[in-house]
């Protein structure tokens, strides 16, 4: 007979370490869902002991008690309680504490212990509470918890055997099940800071780093300075640092497209594969580098425990619109892909400015806009400098941000005056020491996101350009006429209706092809103009020649500038829309997001193509 | 004294909170972060520019910042 492996759920404060702690335990055994009948992530994963049985490890959501304000902490109760239909109750618990922090921290691992479920306390971060020149007793904090305590240094696996060892011992002799002693919440608050100090031996000042490093970082006028510039070197760097790696993505496509070239004879298949496969999807992936900067940064930010600093910088500024610190970090995640950012709009608190933020998270530009800027820029604008090394086309690009996050203000404002009626807004946010990353958990995330990218490009982005491939492909043109195949064909049909529509703000007939598939996905609005340009070229060399420059020579000024005021604005991410659904339970606010989106792009692009107009571009 | 006003880098023990003033979640959040008369508290940093808001405090071992409206609540007292 099988039997199912033990249960243990590891549960404690947020940033106390739980996640590092699963992942020193479980390696890459892990498998991510999300709970039953809500939509918060369940991480499981396999660990076992050092005989090699199994045991079944979850990654609670960080909470501060038993009684929630969040809906993680809510799981974290249910799953507590044995409370969640269709989720077993943990066989064990492992109370993850932050050892620099007892003091807040004990007052959860109290409420805990007293559900009597077989515990043992990993008294985690020993190695940041010495350095701040603390010294715990580890043997007294377990004889006054009355569970065993075991030191852990998650990210650098220390004390993972002996934990793993203790865990074994309690499964197997579980201590008998108590009922939940009542004990009132002032008391139970005294009892921690009681244990907590009884289980201090010592404390020198220590070099208080966080502090010393926050007297500049959270200076009135230095923090302001630092934190812009800090945006501004990331929006650089994404530029800068990503030529290369660009070329080098876009020879390799270049070989495989010709090496194609050399080994088939001209025909369908090998229109398929060049003009459609490699010209779509190289044009895609060719971004990965620019994304994986701009992860690259708000990862550091986010490990090295500067981004509360950053919400803490920013709130005042935020409730200016209605919103505070906290839709900060959302919204800042947003800028790589709104879906992450707007995951992360669980953690606020207020349910109006979490609605709102989500709302205008995709006015954030994402990292699948870039594509489509950087093209258009790079086709339009020249390549000059403006003074100080400052380039034209990189100003243009950040004066896009900025047009996104005026937008996004300009809506908040609105949202929450008028529609969640929201009178106030509150940021109350704990905020972490200070930390060097770890490059490996930085590179495991960033590899992560590549990974999701390129799936994205190997399945939405291929799909979609081969669709959009087949459509411009047929009906073909018969042989002399004098209209091309791409008017001639389905998808040049589809954009002949739809141009009437367009035409107004500028845009062509290439355009409304390019912005039917990108519906998918923004940045397919690439690979369908290279597709359609691709299938246009009489000859292969007008073909092997970059997107860029035929632009260029087809479209106006004017009409290049609406193009981009539109994707500033326009709400073409089907992922994103449904995310929106799943967060806000049900399709009142996506269709609600995507119509004023759509209101706005239009009105964006029509304005920018007749002012351009009128100044004779 | 209210913890808005409190000198920076002043030591001092809450001496009570004023919950009916805070809205539900606030005092919520507030007590899970371990707001709570008895407690000692100090003023680290305070926010940018003219605003002066949001506030750092130093609860336990723990930074935490809040705006100013809600510190307004808290009433310390410097400890000698
Ligand atoms: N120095 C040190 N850092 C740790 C330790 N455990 C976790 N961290 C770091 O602390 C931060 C918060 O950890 P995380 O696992 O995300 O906390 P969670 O919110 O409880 O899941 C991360 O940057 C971790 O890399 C530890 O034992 N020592
Ligand atoms: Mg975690």
């Amino acid at each position: 007979m099988t039997q199912m492996p033990p249960l243990v759920a590891l549960v404690g404060n947020p940033n106390a370490g739980k996640s590092a702690l699963f992942n020193a335990l479980t390696g890459a055994r892990q498998k991510i869902a999300n709970y039953p009948g809500v939509t918060v992530e369940r991480k499981s994963g396999r660990a076992s002991f050092s005989d090699g049985r199994p045991v079944e490890m979850i990654d609670l959501p960080g909470a501060y008690s038993l009684d929630p304000d969040s809906l993680d902490e809510a799981v974290t109760r249910d799953v507590v309680l044995g409370n969640l239909a269709g989720h077993r109750r943990p066989d064990a618990l492992v109370i993850v504490l932050d050892a620099g922090n007892l003091d807040n921290h004990l007052r959860f691992a109290l409420e805990l212990i007293a559900q009597g479920l077989p515990t043992v306390v990993a008294l985690n971060m020993i190695d940041l509470a010495e350095r701040d020149g603390l010294r715990l007793d580890a043997q007294a904090l377990a004889r006054a918890l009355g569970v065993p305590v075991i030191e852990t240094v998650a990210v650098r696996r220390r004390g993972l055997e002996p934990l793993m060892a203790q865990l074994d011992q309690i499964l197997k002799a579980p201590r008998p099940v108590t009922e939940p002693v009542a004990i009132s919440v002032g008391a139970q608050n005294q009892r921690a800071r009681d244990i907590a100090r009884a289980a201090i031996v010592s404390e020198t000042a220590g070099r208080q780093w966080t502090r010393r490093l926050d007297a500049i970082l959270l200076h009135p006028v230095g923090g302001v300075v630092i934190l812009l510039s800090l945006l501004f070197l990331m929006f650089q760097a994404v530029y800068g640092w990503s030529e290369a790696p660009i070329g080098w993505i876009e020879s390799g496509f270049a070989w495989l497209s010709d090496g194609i070239k050399n080994v088939m004879p001209d025909g369908l298949l090998r229109s398929f594969l060049t003009d459609g496969v490699i010209a779509g999807v190289g044009s895609v992936v060719v971004f990965l580098p620019q994304i994986l900067i701009l992860f690259l940064f708000i990862l550091l930010l986010e490990a090295s425990g500067y981004m509360t600093r950053a919400a803490f910088v920013m709130d005042r500024m935020m409730a200016a619109v209605g919103l505070s610190g906290h839709s900060f970090i959302p919204l800042l995640s947003s800028f790589a892909c709104a879906i992450p950012g707007i995951m992360a709009t669980r953690t606020i608190m207020d349910q109006k400015e979490r609605l709102a933020t989500i709302l205008i998270a995709p006015l954030m530009t994402c990292s699948a806009r870039l594509p489509v800027y950087t093209v258009i820029i790079g086709a339009f604008i020249p390549a000059s400098t403006v003074g100080l090394g400052i380039g034209l086309q990189g100003l243009v690009l950040f004066g896009l941000y900025i047009a996104g996050i005026l937008g996004a203000m300009l809506a908040a404002a609105v949202i929450q005056r008028f529609v969640t009626q929201s009178r106030t807004s509150s940021f109350l946010i704990e905020m972490p020491r200070y930390q060097w990353p770890r490059l490996g958990d930085i590179a495991i995330n960033l590899w992560q996101r590549a990974w999701v990218f390129l799936r994205r490009a190997g399945t939405i982005i291929f799909a979609a350009t081969i669709v959009l491939w087949a459509l411009l492909s047929f009906p073909k043109a018969p042989d002399g006429s004098n209209v091309s195949q791409v008017e001639y064909s389905v998808a040049g049909r589809i954009a002949d209706g739809l141009e009437p529509i367009v035409s107004p703000i500028g845009f062509n007939h290439d355009i409304a092809l390019a912005i039917i598939p990108a519906m998918a996905a923004r940045e397919v609005a690439v690979s369908a103009l290279a597709t359609v340009y691709a299938i246009d070229a009489a000859d292969e060399d007008a073909a092997a020649t970059s997107l860029g420059p035929k632009l260029a020579a087809d479209w106006s000024l004017a009409t290049a500038l609406a193009f981009l005021a539109w994707f500033v604005f326009a709400p073409q991410c089907i992922s994103t829309i449904a995310v929106t659904r799943r967060e806000t339970n049900g399709w009142k606010w996506p269709i609600f997001m995507v119509s004023y989106l759509f209101v706005l792009a239009y009105a964006a692009a029509g304005i920018t193509y007749w002012t351009a107009r009128s100044f004779g571009l | 004294m209210q913890l808005d006003r409190l000198p920076l880098n002043q030591i001092a023990v809450i001496r009570s909170i004023d919950w009916e003033s805070l809205p539900d979640q606030e005092g919520h959040r507030l007590r899970s972060l371990g707001f709570e008369p008895g407690v000692a508290i100090e003023a680290l940093h305070k926010g940018i520019l003219l605003w002066r808001d949001p506030l750092a405090v130093r609860i336990g071992r723990m930074t935490v910042a809040l705006r100013t409206k809600v510190a307004a609540a808290i009433d310390c007292e410097i400890s000698a």
